[in-house]
């Protein structure tokens, strides 16, 4: 592996100077995909700022009608949290079952999605549920953050400080996992809010989207049923090895029927 | 002897308490003073020629040692890496067998191949210089797909069409004759999938030169170190046998892909020499999916002929074979000795004719690996004749009863040149019935189809042939080496025993079994019997482990020896208790005649300190085997796999899967279990998860666990397993081998219930959620 | 561009450590190289194994998955710290009980995980047991031995607390 500078600020505004002075810096949270990356050489940045130390980035608070998840929170405990199984027992669930266990024991929430890869299960509950990205510079709405494949709305530097993630009356996800990587094939989250429904897709295309569509025939419908003849565009849906953009069309219906069927028999 | 250790018993690992205590010493976990680290330089391209190779840039990294290439073990005379079987094509001229240099000289033919190595004072440092060597390439057009390689350019010089050999077995007019007779032929096309072994600790090797006594030893993570000794002198000339020594530490799994001389092992050594110092090398799991052997990758067109009374008639198989880009060790023998003999199944089919085309392509080398050519044809003959008993609106039960080989027709002659010892297939699967609760499947399937899944059911009565093999038959049809297996049982003064193994164990548990084989043959406590194998420094020759025959061949050399230690023990014996030796019993662990006995370790004590002894017997008690199998042993059974399919996404779970096997006498009933439960979990992989894909550019698709799926815990159900036995009748434990079992049975019984489930007559392998997803649209569309 | 070195301090199966490590020093290398524990294995080179794992401040990890530094201030417990020879780990007895290894190189890290499940949840039943074990590969054994050694290894650590 590349030799590189290892930094651990203690606030943001630390971790901040350190990545404008630095040449191919990269901020370093969970790890659970940026340390395999670099040990295939797929990633060599020159300098490592360890987030770890930066204690605001902590913490999960239940507030009135949302819960605010700190960005350095790992997937464990958010799987393990009493507030969040609570407020979103759906998305505590989400968390359970990402990765493996050893991932979710390492892996954060904020890693993760400025990571933004196209298969991982965090950006189907940020779209679904409507969440605000709290960085150290701004909030940033869930329809705005993921952009692209592998891109987000970060600018060069920004970090995620927390998640503010609006309680819905009730949401359930659904993932169908690739057999290999373990990763979303397909996941898809549905949240029902009194003003509508949401539902976020990962996996399907190169970035996590709403899936309008869906949201549409369940607003008019909140059954299984009603997304029987909705048509999943897919041109622009990932393929892969294990998968085609037709298939993975299939999934999305298919998960998010059985999310429908899951709000009302969690 | 007692009950708790004998032959028979359930006898705890004892291997176990050092790898529970994370104290098992494989090759990485070794070291040696001074070492440097090898990284090797590996092909990017699936074909192309190899100009300048200019390590200057990497040689000026500090502690870079020296960079190394194919010129250079060719300019010091390294021979190559030879294939031990020599197949003749079917109009009897020899095989093709491309030269194979350990490190690629001017051309380089697959993905991942190494041309040359860094070594460096740390592996950052040798990784460093390898990333600094700048090599010229002139790609040229790769044959990667198995499909296209007879028509393409041939890959390596003078060869035409790709062609390794076009080998046959079986009687071609008879057969024809026979299907053309036939009141049905069912006819099959499709390809066995490319597999990639994965034993989970990577291929590595730390070897070292002394320059004072000339002697070169390598650590490696071989299944067969007198093997590779063998090949690095004769073939590769290293080094003399005699100064060369090849350590097997503990080996972490190795279903075949271990077996091989790699370039990797064979360079390390040879530069250990150069450089003067001890050299480590230890593969990454993304060179081993590039530069392990692969395995299976078949394409076949197989056609079964039944009479009107559903009894079989013929068999006609065309199988082009994948070989790779160069012939590995045992490569050709896979794709001929060890399938087309087998396609005769369990079953009394007179007229078989096989054919198949070895080929070259530009992909890693193919080899033996679990199974190794016996999967490939119980896939054909279940796959046949499961779907001919479809087609026929029979249970294919009962169409497998209706042809089995009766237990009265042993010894039975196939038509394809194995004569089957023992067997009893009616009762293996009858048992697989019971235990599957066949009778009890339409309500499950109607269960099934309530909850709006699809449900199928499966069998595959397999048979492999096992414990290579009779040395001069082996010879005579190609083998470059024989297959005996050699021990020595050697009794301590003080009556413990030291037993000496040329089979290798890494994770068969040998150093239980023949512990306690030994302790039951000589009648001395299990605990005072100790295992020696996998070091040419320890054991007197050996032929290493694959293909179930550890026990059958190097179990049997074990009982040998302990019988000339019997022997030579009831000499010393009657001399002591003054009478003859006909006069002696031994029984247990003593000796008797009359009312007198002397026990074993008496008798071990008296020959080591012959005070009073026979005039004419050398002292010491230890004595020396080589067992020579007079046959194949012949394990078959019947597998039976019930599946569920979500027929909204395809997904398929494996709901139960019984196998019911007759590996003849057992000795450790506890390993054999494990050892069918690991079998069956590679097969069914074979079946639903696994698959070794090259895009036409030669270019692995799937070389890490990120997208080469090997079976997890949630992906499989509790096996159930049971046995029958009809013992071996021609070696002296009556054992046939239990290694390959599952991964031999397990696909053609997998895909046997995913068909029946989906309602179509054949789908690929691996049957991944889309596949049958898709198969499950077309039967809705065709409103079947 | 050399690798700059860090200071850390760790607790290794009770032993505390002050070493001086390169950042880019992942702490499989370090238990393996450094300190010579080579019980941790390494089996692949994209954190999905399993068979590196180890427990980092009592929770399972992969150690090919974090950097040594990292781990600097916590406390790491490897297959060699949890039982011995002369003491075993009730995990460590079911394992050989139930033939739940045969070439033994993804044990020590399946061990190590087997004991994390049970020790933060309840009542594993089979199920639970084989999801739980998602991040482990063995190619061996087919698991259900693993399984079995599990279950029981549970009720044996249960019956270690009353």
């Amino acid at each position: 592996m590349q030799p590189f500078n290892y930094l651990k600020p203690s606030t943001l505004t630390e971790a901040a100077a350190l990545h404008r002075q630095a040449d191919e810096p990269v901020y370093l949270s969970g790890g659970q995909t940026l340390i395999p990356a670099m040990q295939q050489r797929l990633s060599a940045p020159s300098d490592l700022i360890d987030l770890s130390g930066i204690a605001e980035l902590s913490g999960i608070q239940a507030a009135d009608g949302a819960i605010r998840i700190g960005a350095f929170t790992r997937h464990a405990q958010v799987a393990e949290s009493a507030a969040v199984r609570s407020a979103i027992p759906a998305l505590a669930r989400l968390a359970g079952r990402i990765g493996d266990a050893q991932v979710r024991n390492l892996g954060t929430l904020g890693g993760s999605l400025a990571n933004n890869d196209p298969a991982a299960d965090y950006p189907a509950a940020v779209l679904a549920l409507g969440a605000t990205v709290h960085t150290d510079q701004r909030a940033i709405a869930a329809e705005d953050f993921f952009q692209a494949f592998f891109e987000t709305a970060l600018d060069h530097g920004e970090v995620i400080r927390a998640l503010e993630f609006p309680r819905p009356r009730r949401a359930a996800y659904r993932k169908f996992p690739n057999p290999a990587s373990r990763y979303a094939v397909v996941g898809v989250m549905v949240a029902e809010f009194d003003d509508g429904v949401r539902v976020g897709v990962t996996g399907a295309g190169p970035c996590a989207f709403r899936a309008h569509g869906l949201e549409e025939a369940l607003n008019a419908s909140l059954s299984p049923d009603a997304l029987d003849r909705v048509e999943i565009p897919h041109e622009d849906f990932n393929r892969d090895l294990y998968a085609s953009a037709e298939y993975r069309a299939q999934l999305v219906k298919v998960m998010a029927m059985r999310a429908v069927r899951d709000l009302f028999d969690p | 002897m007692t009950e708790a250790t004998g032959i028979g018993a359930a006898v705890k690992r004892r291997e176990d308490l050092r790898f529970i205590t994370g104290a098992g010493t494989y090759t990485d976990d070794l070291n040696q003073p001074g070492q440097a680290y090898a990284v090797f330089l590996r092909s990017p391209y699936a074909r192309a020629k190899v100009g300048a190779v200019d390590g200057s840039e990497a040689l000026a990294v500090d502690g870079v040692l020296a960079v190394y290439t194919g010129q250079d073990t060719s300019a010091d005379g390294l021979g190559d890496l030879p294939c031990g079987w020599l197949v003749k094509s079917k109009d009897g001229s020899d095989m093709v067998s491309a030269p194979h240099p350990p490190l690629a000289v001017t051309q380089v033919n697959y993905v991942g191949e190494p041309y040359g190595l860094v070594v460096g004072e740390t592996l950052a440092v040798a990784r460093r210089g390898a990333e600094l060597v700048n090599t010229e390439f002139i790609e040229l057009p790769p044959v990667a797909v198995l499909g296209g390689a007879a028509r393409a350019d041939p890959i390596h010089e003078g060869l035409a069409g790709n062609l390794a050999f076009d080998w046959e077995l079986g009687d071609q007019a008879a057969t024809d004759a026979a299907l053309a007779g036939a009141a049905h032929v069912t006819a099959l096309e499709f390809a066995n999938n490319r597999l990639i072994p994965n034993a989970l600790e990577p291929r590595a090797a730390l070897a070292q030169y002394d320059a004072v006594s000339g002697e070169y030893v390598l650590r490696t993570t071989s299944q067969n170190p007198h093997l590779e000794r063998l090949v690095l002198s004769a073939f590769v000339q290293i080094g003399p046998e005699h100064k060369l020594r090849v350590i097997a530490p503990d080996v972490g799994g190795g279903f075949g892909s271990k077996i091989f001389i790699y370039a990797e092992e064979t360079a390390a050594l040879w530069a250990a020499a150069k450089v003067g110092r001890p050299i480590k090398w230890t593969a990454e799991r993304s060179e081993s999916f590039l530069s392990d052997v692969h395995a299976r990758d078949h394409l076949t067109r197989a056609e079964l002929g039944l009479d009107a009374d559903g009894k079989f008639v013929g068999l006609r198989v065309r199988t082009t074979a994948n070989l790779g880009a160069y012939l590995s060790t045992f490569a050709s023998a896979v794709p001929t000795f060890l399938y087309g003999t087998l396609l005769s199944g369990q079953y009394r089919t007179p007229n078989i004719h096989v054919q198949v085309q070895g080929v070259y392509t530009n992909t890693a080398p193919v080899d033996a690996y679990r199974g190794a050519g016996r999967p490939e044809a119980a896939y054909v003959v279940e796959r046949l004749v499961e779907t001919a008993a479809r087609e026929l609106g029979l249970d294919p039960a009962q169409l497998r009863r209706r042809n089995f080989i009766q237990p009265q027709d042993f010894p039975y002659q196939t038509p394809v040149a194995l004569v089957y010892d023992t067997g009893n297939y009616q009762a293996g699967l009858d048992r697989a019935l019971e235990l599957a609760d066949y009778p009890g499947f339409p309500a499950r399937r109607a269960a099934s189809e309530r909850a709006g899944k699809r449900r199928g059911i499966g069998l595959s009565c397999y048979i492999e042939a096992c414990g290579l093999a009779p040395s001069q038959l082996a010879i005579s049809l190609g083998a470059g080496v024989g297959l005996y297996e050699s021990g020595e049982v050697r009794v301590n003064p003080t009556g413990s025993v030291t037993v000496f193994t040329g089979a290798h164990s890494h994770g068969q548990g040998h150093e239980t079994t023949f512990a306690q084989v030994v302790s039951d043959q000589l009648g001395v406590p299990f605990d005072s019997v100790e295992v020696v194998h996998g070091d040419t420094g320890r054991v007197e020759f050996g032929l290493g482990t694959y293909g179930s025959r550890s026990l059958a061949v190097g179990g049997s050399a074990l009982v040998k020896a302990s019988e000339k230690v019997i022997a030579k023990g009831r000499r010393i014996a009657a001399h002591l208790m003054q009478t003859t030796p006909d006069n002696v019993a031994f029984q247990d662990g003593a000796y008797r005649s009359g009312n007198q006995q002397k026990t074993i370790q008496e008798v071990a004590f008296a020959a080591y300190v012959p005070a009073d002894y026979p005039e004419d017997l050398e002292p010491g008690l230890s004595e020396k085997a080589f067992y020579d199998p007079k046959n194949f042993t012949y394990p078959a059974g019947t597998h039976i796999a019930e599946v569920e399919v979500d027929t909204q996404t395809g997904a398929i779970e494996l709901v139960n899967f019984v196998a019911v096997d007759d590996f003849g006498r057992i000795i450790n009933p506890m390993i054999v279990d494990g050892q069918v439960h690991g079998g069956i979990a590679q097969g069914v992989g074979q079946a639903l998860l696994e698959h070794g894909v090259y895009d036409e550019q030669g270019q692995l698709q799937n070389g890490s666990y990120m997208d080469y799926c090997l079976p997890r815990a949630d992906d499989l159900p509790s096996f159930l397993t049971d046995l029958t036995a009809t013992p071996c009748d021609h070696n002296p434990l009556g054992v046939k081998g239990c290694g390959e079992a599952g991964a031999i049975g397990a696909p053609a019984a997998v895909v046997n219930a995913v068909t029946d489930a989906l309602g179509v007559r054949d789908i690929a392998m691996p049957v991944t959620s889309e596949r049958a997803w898709r198969a499950l649209q077309g039967v809705a569309g065709e409103g079947v | 561009m050399a690798a700059l070195n860090k200071h850390i301090h760790l607790r290794v199966n009770g032993v505390s450590h002050a070493l001086e490590v390169p950042a880019n020093m992942l702490l499989v290398e370090l238990l393996r190289q450094r300190l010579r524990l080579t019980g941790t294995h390494v089996g692949c080179d994209t954190c999905q194994c399993g068979a590196c794992t180890v427990h980092l401040d009592g929770r399972a990890v992969k150690s090919c998955a974090l950097f040594a530094v990292q781990a600097d201030g916590c406390r790491v417990c490897t297959i060699e710290g949890i039982g011995g020879p002369g003491g075993l780990h009730p995990m460590q007895e079911a394992f050989r009980d139930c033939h739940a290894l045969q070439c033994g190189f993804c044990t020590p890290g399946m061990i190590m995980r087997a004991i994390d499940l049970v020790e933060r949840s309840d009542g594993l039943d089979e199920q639970a047991v084989r999801e739980g074990l998602e991040g482990n590969l063995c190619r061996c054994t087919g698991y259900h031995n693993i399984i079995k050694a599990v279950l029981q290894g549970q009720e044996a650590m249960e019956a270690d607390d009353d």
